[in-house]
């Protein structure tokens, strides 16, 4: 695209160069090596999340000839232009506002969730402030702790708006937006409604790209702690495939970094009393979903089957879409099934009591806080999942445990139910989840063996994509889209009647999972999420079964407990329903 | 119409309608009736007059005889001995204040000499209630010559010769913004009228809206022929619920007569306006702020590029004109642009509207042409300064604009001198102070209405007036050290050279101009500073001032 463009010559900071036409000052200035200071601004181009708001008014720059100062993040070059980034008057007015934002912010960094990943703080290091000259009055109001999920803390918000941008643009929510006005203003929802009764799905991408801790996630590391600690408790783990390439970024390791071995170990040794994979309850997942396929397929039942993984989508879908809710699969997500069989089938097995047992879910994603507490998962005498935490907290855990997670050696996973395939792992990224399920579909429908196990037009970053599959004879249309707003757009058009698929992957943080709202801090990278796919992928290969229905402990569990795939046990215990909910 | 021998044009602008005019005229009628003069003598609500302060204004014709201060109770003896006897009522004539001298006619008072009504011609003369009476002078002339006659490259030449400037307070030339958005390549056009009138004390948009809807939306239509636009937008405050009225039966009857919808005058030109409300927010007055309102989203600025005339409502090349702009687009079309730039200044062409309010003896709304001088405003017009008493400063260009001293009152005012001497236009409110008004307190009022009208989206302007009024309030409850005013005058250049749009640009300009005029005002309230002349007062031996 830019390689068209017209190029123009500019000087920044007396350097001349050349650009392309159509470029801002920041995009200039970084080809030069000449680093401004940003902070409301964030441009995850690929997964088409850019927030230009220009509000902060921090990557001031002078442009002579021009009245003002000039924000550098929205303004584009033009020929001849000539730049100075860092003068007097530019950094005084950007360390300015800086302190503004400070000064109507708690100082309470020592306590805060964002301590030392915080964008506000790392930035008033960078401008080298060192007092806060501007004492008056601050914001004051509750935080809302009303969610299981999300923790709004109106305090600490500097309206940059990148929630909103997230919320309103990329995942078409529409729950976060400015109210107030003046030096009262804040983001939250409609009227400042409690978030639990707002249609917030809980996807966290607000929580992602928060540079303060104005949101985040409710931190549930203390209860873990508590069960870990009961003697009465057994207490089991389990890892969401998208943690292992990720979780080694808050130990410095490099972006997508595969830690599968040392993640186990630090679990192991902060004292669970088993340590498992969802994977399995991914290749569980596709065993069910896959025969819900093929059932609807046969028996003209309703088409597309859309996956059901993702809480956050299952949400959106309620509020949003309530007259489709016949067309999800009806599969518990695959932390809840396993949950499931950990209290049912793995209790009885172990003489345990399942009221005794606590599950504890590792999880890149916010929205399965909120899940695992649904009625419907919970009504039973137990919890399918006790605890959910995320990438992040589990990363304060194991620092909190003093576990030197780089040094750790590699262990596996706990037997049973510690065995996974390469088609459960790429459950971590876009695309995965039904590459997972076409690997099976495929050899369920023809007999025959699926030798090249890998879809390639199935993956990519796109936010919708379709593919055609052909098994045996037969044409499957697939749909996938990641970002909820992607996902408005496949729904629209089923709605409509205007498109036609016979299967769809939804998934509701941009990348699929790897790019949760509980993933380490991406910090406006984008290629970090890039890197985390790119290593799911690499984990599919490393594994010798990529194929769920080929998974000996899974079938195993069908020939002890379960029955058949979409059979009675198996429709009671791994099956759900869904229900219309209000759009506020 | 036939055998009305006299007209009785009572005031209903707002200001006269808050004093009891509509029971003037309920009181007018019940006595013509019983003295059965009904067939004979019309009573005519028009808009606003403009001379507030000696509302309730009565104005009878053919004869010419300019009544003020008229309450309900008076309307026997302006039937009785006006109307039927033909003797006018002297007790309510105007009375000059320094002589005693009572003046008959409209034009002879001096309130009215110096004025020159275009923007206002028809408001104090007309039924704004009836198109006819518009149509009887001249409306929809303009409009019509422009569809039938006139190519929209000569409709543009026309307005751009005639060197009209946006009313609103930029400044920026009509014709130009009028030639970007027509320009334009699309087929889904818009024009805005912006009659978000935010101002303290400028209520020029709602006069004219009141007293005379017509020639905004005849000349909207011409703007909208001129650019390719087939809709237009009213975008008013919903506090404005007569202009609201009034505008709303001017729709509809410009609608039952085709001078709205479709091919209008017998050409294939279709052009309708919906109107639109605002909540009050000042900001949305700046154009994108109001575009985002109109379009159901929060009342805040964008970031400009792109310009409205670019991407505008719904992304569609949009252009935004102020009330008063578009009240003077018929008269340029009637009466050429040539006409038009004969008065005023070399780069401000015809007159402005003021509001004239504060220590003033004349409080009210007065055309001039460019060029007058304050003094000619405030003593000629205004009449002088309250009670006598000293003339200390005046402040133009509202919240955004300065304040202009003694020094100031002999500069021929346009868009450029004003500023120059460090004030603004504005959208034209005046408002005196006198040697009473604490100037720390003046510039602290101001900013106190920025601050709260701040919509919040950029931190220089959210956090920083914020802080500039604590610091104000500091100052001003005589805790404030030398070192806060250091810190005021740091934030003030940093909210100008940082904030995103005009309002916070110009914030701080209320608190540097004072600073700059009066900073022994400033300094008088500073704890930390020697008092030679008592606590409480400062006199600097030389003129200390920040640097402009």
């Amino acid at each position: 695209m830019v390689e068209t463009k017209k190029m123009i010559k500019i000087i920044i900071n007396d350097q001349e160069l050349s650009v392309p036409e159509g470029i801002t000052i920041l995009e200039a200035a970084h080809q030069v090596g000449v680093k401004i200071p940003t902070l409301c601004h964030l441009d995850l181009h690929d997964l088409k999340m850019v927030n230009q708001t220009a509000s902060c008014r921090v990557c001031m720059v002078e442009a002579p000839g021009r009245n003002s100062l000039v924000p550098a993040c929205v303004t584009k070059v033009s020929e001849g232009m000539e730049v100075n980034t860092h003068t007097t008057r530019a950094i005084t007015a950007r360390r300015m506002a800086v302190e503004l934002l400070l000064s109507n912010h708690p100082n309470e960094c020592f306590t805060c969730p964002k301590n030392l990943q915080c964008e506000l703080q790392a930035l008033a290091a960078e401008l080298g402030v060192r007092e806060i000259r501007w004492e008056g009055e601050r914001m004051d109001y509750p935080k809302d702790l009303t969610s299981d999920a999300i923790v709004k803390d109106a305090n600490k918000c500097i309206y940059c708006r990148r929630c909103e941008t997230a919320c309103n643009i990329v995942q078409t929510c529409g729950i976060l937006s400015g109210i107030g006005r003046g030096f009262d203003v804040f983001v939250g929802p409609f009227a400042n409604i409690p978030m639990v009764e707002s249609s917030c799905t809980y996807c966290g991408q607000c929580v992602a790209v928060c540079p303060t801790a104005a949101l985040t996630e409710v931190n549930h590391t203390a209860k873990v702690w508590e069960a870990l600690n009961d003697p009465d408790k057994h207490v089991i783990v389990q890892t969401a495939p998208a943690i292992r390439v990720a979780i080694g970024e808050l130990f410095d390791m490099e972006p997508g970094t595969i830690v599968t071995g040392k993640l186990v170990t630090s679990l192991k040794r902060m004292g669970f009393d088993a340590v498992f994979d969802t994977d399995f309850g991914a290749d569980l997942t596709i065993m069910e979903e896959a025969s819900e396929l093929i059932y609807r397929i046969k028996n003209n039942k309703t088409l597309p089957i859309l996956t059901s993984c993702c809480p956050a989508w299952v949400k959106f879908i309620e509020h949003q879409f309530p007259e489709l809710l016949e067309i999800p699969s009806t599969c518990k997500s695959p932390h809840i099934m396993f949950g499931t069989i950990v209290k049912t089938f793995y209790a009885k097995k172990h003489g345990l009591d399942p009221d005794n047992i606590v599950v504890v879910s590792i999880m890149p994603c916010i929205a399965k806080k909120a899940e695992a507490k649904r009625p419907e998962l919970t009504k039973d005498a137990h919890n399918n999942v006790d605890i959910v935490v995320t990438t992040r907290e589990l990363g304060a855990m194991i620092k909190e445990a003093g576990i030197d997670f780089d040094k750790l050696p590699d262990s596996e996973y706990d037997k049973p139910l510690g065995e996974t395939t390469g088609a459960s792992v790429i459950f971590g990224t876009t695309g995965g989840v039904i590459e997972a399920a076409i690997r099976t579909t495929y050899e369920w429908l023809t007999g025959e063996e699926l030798v090249d196990v890998e879809f390639t037009q199935l993956r990519g970053m796109e936010g919708v994509r379709e593919a055609v599959v052909n098994i045996g004879g037969k044409e499957l249309k697939i749909g996938i889209a990641h970002g909820l707003g992607n996902a408005r757009i496949l729904l629209e058009g089923i709605r409509e009647g205007t498109s036609h698929y016979d299967a769809i992957e939804i998934m509701a943080c941009p990348g699929g999972c790897v790019g949760g709202g509980g993933q380490p801090y991406h910090h406006g990278n984008e290629e970090i999420v890039k890197k985390r796919q790119e290593a799911i992928y690499q984990e599919d290969r490393n594994k010798k079964i990529r194929k769920s229905h080929e998974n000996a402990e899974v079938l195993e569990l069908y020939r002890q407990y379960l029955g058949e795939p979409y059979g009675k046990l198996a429709h009671e215990l791994l099956h759900t329903h869904y229900e219309e909910r209000e759009r506020i | 119409m036939e055998g009305i021998r006299t007209h009785i044009l009572v005031c209903g602008g707002t200001g006269c309608m808050a004093s009891e005019s509509e029971k003037v005229i309920k009181n007018l009628g019940l006595i013509l009736k019983a003295r059965e003069y009904k067939e004979e003598v019309k009573i005519v609500q028009t808009g606003c007059f403009g001379f507030c302060e000696q509302g309730p204004i009565v104005k009878i014709e053919p004869d010419d005889v300019f009544y003020v201060r008229v309450s309900p109770k008076d309307a026997k003896d302006i039937i009785d001995e006006h109307v039927i006897k033909g003797r006018i009522v002297e007790r309510l004539l105007y009375k000059e204040p320094s002589n005693e001298n009572t003046i008959n006619k409209q034009e002879d008072i001096p309130f009215y000499k110096k004025q020159l009504r275009i923007a206002l011609r028809n408001c104090g003369l007309i039924n704004p209630e009836d198109i006819y009476e518009y149509i009887a002078l001249g409306g929809y002339e303009a409009l019509g010559k422009a569809l039938t006659e006139m190519t929209k490259d000569a409709v543009l030449d026309e307005v751009k010769k005639s060197g009209l400037r946006g009313r609103g307070g930029g400044g920026f030339p009509t014709g130009l913004k009028w030639e970007i958005t027509k320009k334009q390549e699309s087929d889904v056009k818009f024009i805005i009228c912006n009659a978000d009138e935010g101002d303290p004390g400028a209520f020029m948009d709602r006069s004219i809206l009141e007293g005379d809807p017509h020639a905004v939306l005849e000349a909207m239509a011409i703007g909208a022929y001129v650019i390719g636009a087939d809709k237009g937008i009213i975008y008013i405050r919903a506090e404005y619920p007569l202009a609201i009225e009034r505008l709303n039966i001017a729709l509809k009857q410009a609608r039952d007569v085709g001078l709205l919808g479709k091919n209008i005058f017998g050409t294939n030109f279709n052009f309708d306006i919906d109107i639109k409300f605002g909540a009050g927010a000042f900001v949305c007055g700046e154009e994108t702020a109001l575009i985002n309102s109109c379009e159901g989203k929060r009342g805040e600025p964008n970031y400009k590029p792109p310009y409205p005339a670019e991407k505008g409502y719904w992304g569609h090349p949009t252009c935004v004109n102020n009330v008063e702009t578009f009240a003077n687009i018929t008269a340029i079309i009637n009466r050429g642009a040539q006409w038009f730039a004969s008065i005023g200044t070399e780069k401000s062409k015809g007159t402005k509207v003021f509001a004239l309010a504060g220590k003033i003896n004349n409080v009210g709304l007065v055309e001039v042409p460019m060029g007058i001088t304050l003094r000619e405003i405030i003593y000629d017009i205004g009449g002088g300064i309250q009670g006598g008493r000293k003339f200390k400063a005046l402040q133009t260009g509202g919240p955004s604009g300065g304040v202009l001293t003694e020094d100031n009152l002999d500069t021929k005012i346009d868009y450029d001198s004003l500023i120059e001497i460090g004030s603004m236009m504005g959208s034209g409110g005046m408002i005196v102070m006198d040697e009473k008004d604490n100037m720390v307190n003046i510039a602290k009022f101001y900013l106190e209405f920025t601050m709260d009208e701040s919509c919040g989206r950029c931190t220089p302007c959210r956090i920083g007036t914020k802080r500039m009024y604590e610091i104000l309030n500091k100052i001003t409850s005589k805790k404030g050290t030398m070192a806060d005013l250091d810190a005021l005058k740091q934030l003030c250049y940093m909210i100008k050279d940082s904030s995103l749009c005009g309002l916070g640009q110009t914030a701080p300009n209320p608190v540097i101009s004072t600073m700059k005029h009066f900073w022994h005002e400033y300094l008088a309230f500073i704890k930390d500073v020697d008092h030679p002349q008592g606590e409480g007062k400062y006199v600097p031996k030389n003129k200390i001032g920040i640097k402009s």
